[in-house]
């Protein structure tokens, strides 16, 4: 018998006092020679910026560990703890400083803003593995909107925007159990 | 970062709303143009399946994240918060009924004014100057967390209809899979805003809605000082289903 789980409440506009923190999307140990930039911008269903959103990554290792670290909300700058928590700008604009995972080429997602009853999960990959089982799940025309885009002319940078609604709507990922 | 430094986020300031109808005019259009319009994928069986799965796993914390006053958000400053104060309290767990061990919760909450220390509330209610409203803790091996704090205003949301928000805090918390995060919110029993609490009645079931709404349990005050509220929390996802291989 299972318990019943507690309701998701929406984030609301007040959760800045608490829940961003300085170096949230400094994943990447300071100064590492291999550290990657994800960045993009999030977007409403008019395509307006959405200046008060709150991402959260977790992801594997550069060796493909998922065991993580703790430290991510006091950063050391030398521990890789695989969390990191960005807010975005005013422009909806956010900014990841992290270390490519060994293993499976993805992070995990959780998108927060208000005006969401709960978050949104999806994937962001930073390559697109033959075979990926997600991936093939997915309707050929949505597939790309879970694919970081490298960047040309910029070295060791990726691209990744989210789309909530409309036109170009991120595929978001149903985990629930179902029962 | 001290928790009792707020640090308000540079992008909040530059959209500010000017009064309350403008306040309002924000939060309809992110309730309107945000919520994705397609179901969300269900995620195939064969996914977590597969070895590697990073969402079935989760971020770690410890003491290196949390300061031992951190969950004491009448202590932040160098007065006490005006207010009732009030002990919350409870266990985390999964659908299973088994600890959450080690794992971050996070509160924010109003002041006993009703009143957010946050540059986009502009609800003409007074700030305290000993009161953030911003904790942290952790749980305990036996799923245990404990924040002590001063019971909040309720507050009005803006708009021509002149709803209130019931009195409540805003709860963050992590299981041991990333799928099991969970933001809600917690209520007082017998608050008379209950039943018209609009963001409370937007979860459909009402066994569900009550199992927002706290209890008071004598046991968890400090004698003399303080009341205390239980809240037990039970995080959904495939911790509690798919790893015993019965979805
Ligand atoms: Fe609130």
């Amino acid at each position: 018998m299972l318990l019943p789980p507690t309701p998701s409440q929406t984030i609301g506009p007040y959760y800045g006092t608490a829940l961003p923190f300085p170096g949230g999307g400094d994943a990447a140990p300071a100064g590492h020679p291999a550290a990657v930039t994800l960045h993009g911008h999030v977007r409403d269903g008019e395509g307006a910026p959405v200046p008060d959103g709150l991402l959260e990554f977790w992801q594997a290792g550069p060796d493909g560990s998922l065991t993580g670290a703790p430290g991510s909300l006091r950063r050391d700058g030398e521990t890789f703890t695989g969390w990191a928590r960005v807010p975005t700008d005013r422009d909806g604009h956010y900014v990841l400083r992290t270390l490519l995972p060994g293993g499976a080429p993805y992070l995990a997602l959780c998108v927060h803003a208000r005006g969401l009853d709960r978050h949104l999960f999806t994937r962001v990959y930073v390559a697109e593995p033959p075979g990926d089982a997600l991936l093939a799940a997915l309707p050929a025309d949505r597939r790309a909107t879970l694919l970081a885009r490298r960047e040309a002319g910029r070295r060791n940078a990726y691209r990744f925007d989210v789309t909530l609604q409309g036109d170009g709507e991120t595929v978001f990922l149903d985990w629930s159990a179902g029962d | 970062m001290a928790l009792s430094e707020p640090a308000p986020h540079p992008a909040q300031e530059q959209i500010r709303p000017t009064d309350s109808a403008g306040a309002s005019d924000t939060a309809a259009r992110a309730v309107a143009l945000r919520a994705p319009l397609r179901p969300a994928v269900r995620v195939p069986v064969s996914v977590p399946a597969a070895p590697g799965t990073a969402e079935l796993t989760g971020p770690v914390f410890g003491t290196a994240d949390v300061g031992p006053l951190d969950h004491d958000l009448t202590r932040q400053h160098r007065g006490e918060p005006v207010g009732e104060r009030i002990v919350v309290a409870g266990r985390v767990t999964d659908r299973r009924g088994r600890p959450v061990r080690g794992q971050l919760v996070e509160l924010w909450q109003a002041n006993a004014a009703g009143r957010y220390a946050h540059p986009l509330d502009r609800h003409p209610a007074p700030l305290d100057p000993h009161f953030t409203g911003a904790g942290r803790c952790l749980t305990g091996d036996d799923g245990r967390y404990r924040f002590v704090t001063i019971r909040p205003g309720a507050y009005p949301l803006g708009g021509s209809n002149d709803a209130w928000r019931a009195a409540h805090l805003h709860f963050s918390l992590f299981g041991t899979a990333f799928t099991q995060r969970l933001v809600t919110q917690m209520y007082f029993p017998g608050d008379p805003l209950l039943p018209d609490d609009l963001i409370r009645n937007a979860v459909g079931a009402p066994a569900a809605r009550d199992r927002l709404v706290s209890a008071l349990d004598r046991t968890l005050g400090e004698p003399g000082r303080s009341l205390g509220y239980r809240w037990d929390i039970v995080l959904d996802g495939p911790a509690a289903t798919w790893t015993e291989g019965d979805r």
